[in-house]
């Protein structure tokens, strides 16, 4: 069991739109990994849905190349969307 | 409520008790962190549904339902031997869960149509959660019996172990054979070839041979029980005789 690989958990509470990080746990394979989030992350009605990803498929980004990335945006207010009224038909922005 | 109903009863609620009570041991015991939090998940289901049962003589019979497990010597506790037998190790904790999961989940299946409306309901609740645990300890039956030449021959063996425990399960005492002729109870021939096929598909599935032999162990369901249950009890009931009527 030591080399069980680790696994993301990612949930969906039943008012989100999306699945959020939620932590991450061991199991021997993706199967295990779906009933052990349940059983860990979903003990006090948290969720509607579960994501387990193995968390080696998934590329992050290196906080080292964190300015290169990020800084750029950061002076460009123009990209946020408050310089126009959204219609009303436009749902969850 | 008529004494075979409350005999019934008895059963349903010590079987999920005692059950629940060995699963408990394991908290803080597991292989694995996430294996530790899913067995005392299963655990406190299983107490939760006792629970269930327990307030329902209680309300009917003018007592609390702390009374039952609390307050009960192990002559009258009505749960099956298989319950109480000792965690051993993993292989055998899940060996026991998964013959009484098999029982379980079929009969809730069953007895969701149960003519007592106060059962019904209680089956109804409780069938989701007994699907799961199914789910759970079949998972593991397979795991570990197609898994390495050494977890294979151990579940094996606890397989053969509980063996001689399953038949009581489904043989019903005088009061359960009343309650089925009520329609409180499921006809338990009908639960035990739901869960025999289950059963049977699950251990083939592992690669694990099905144990021969009529042999079977029982008693419990009349209250004779094996050495087990009074370690049990002593543990549980520890706090009530010590300090009767303490609460918090």
């Amino acid at each position: 069991m030591q080399d069980w690989p680790l696994f993301e958990v990612f949930i969906r509470s039943k008012n989100g739109l999306s699945h959020k990080h939620v932590g991450s746990l061991h199991a021997a394979d993706a199967h295990m990994a779906m009933q052990n989030a349940r059983d860990v992350y979903t003990r006090r009605n948290e969720g509607v849905s579960i994501w387990v990803v193995e968390a080696r498929h998934i590329t992050a980004s290196d906080p080292e190349d964190k300015d290169a990335l990020f800084e750029p945006a950061s002076d460009k207010i123009y990209r946020h969307p408050t310089f126009y009224d959204l219609p009303d038909a436009l749902k969850h922005m | 409520m008529q004494e075979f109903t409350r005999q019934s009863i008895l059963i349903l609620a010590d079987n999920l008790m005692i059950l629940g009570q060995r699963l408990g041991e394991w908290c803080g015991h597991g292989p694995i962190l996430e294996q530790d939090i899913a067995l005392t998940n299963i655990a406190l289901d299983l107490i939760g549904e006792a629970r269930n049962y327990y307030q329902y003589l209680a309300e009917t019979e003018g007592k609390h339902e702390d009374d039952y497990p609390m307050l009960r010597d192990a002559r009258e506790f009505k749960n099956v031997l298989l319950t109480e037998q000792p965690n051993g190790h993993w292989g055998d904790t899940i060996a026991r869960q998964f013959l009484f999961d098999c029982f379980h989940f079929h009969l809730l299946e069953h007895m969701v149509a149960s003519s007592d409306q106060r059962i019904s309901a209680i089956a109804k609740k409780s069938v989701k959660e007994a699907a799961y645990h199914l789910s759970f300890s079949g998972d593991w039956v397979i795991r570990l019996g197609d898994g390495t030449e050494d977890s294979h021959q151990k579940i094996q063996r606890s397989v053969n172990k509980f063996w001689p425990y399953w038949m009581e399960m489904f043989t019903p005492t005088e009061a359960e054979q009343h309650a089925i002729q009520e329609g409180i109870l499921p006809d338990l021939n009908k639960v035990y070839e739901a869960a025999s096929s289950k059963l049977e598909s699950v251990l083939a599935e592992a690669t694990l041979i099905k144990p021969e032999g009529q042999h079977s162990r029982k008693g419990g369901k009349e209250g004779f029980h094996s050495e087990h249950l009074g370690y049990i009890l002593a543990e549980m009931q520890y706090l009530q005789k010590s300090y009767p009527g303490a609460s918090w």
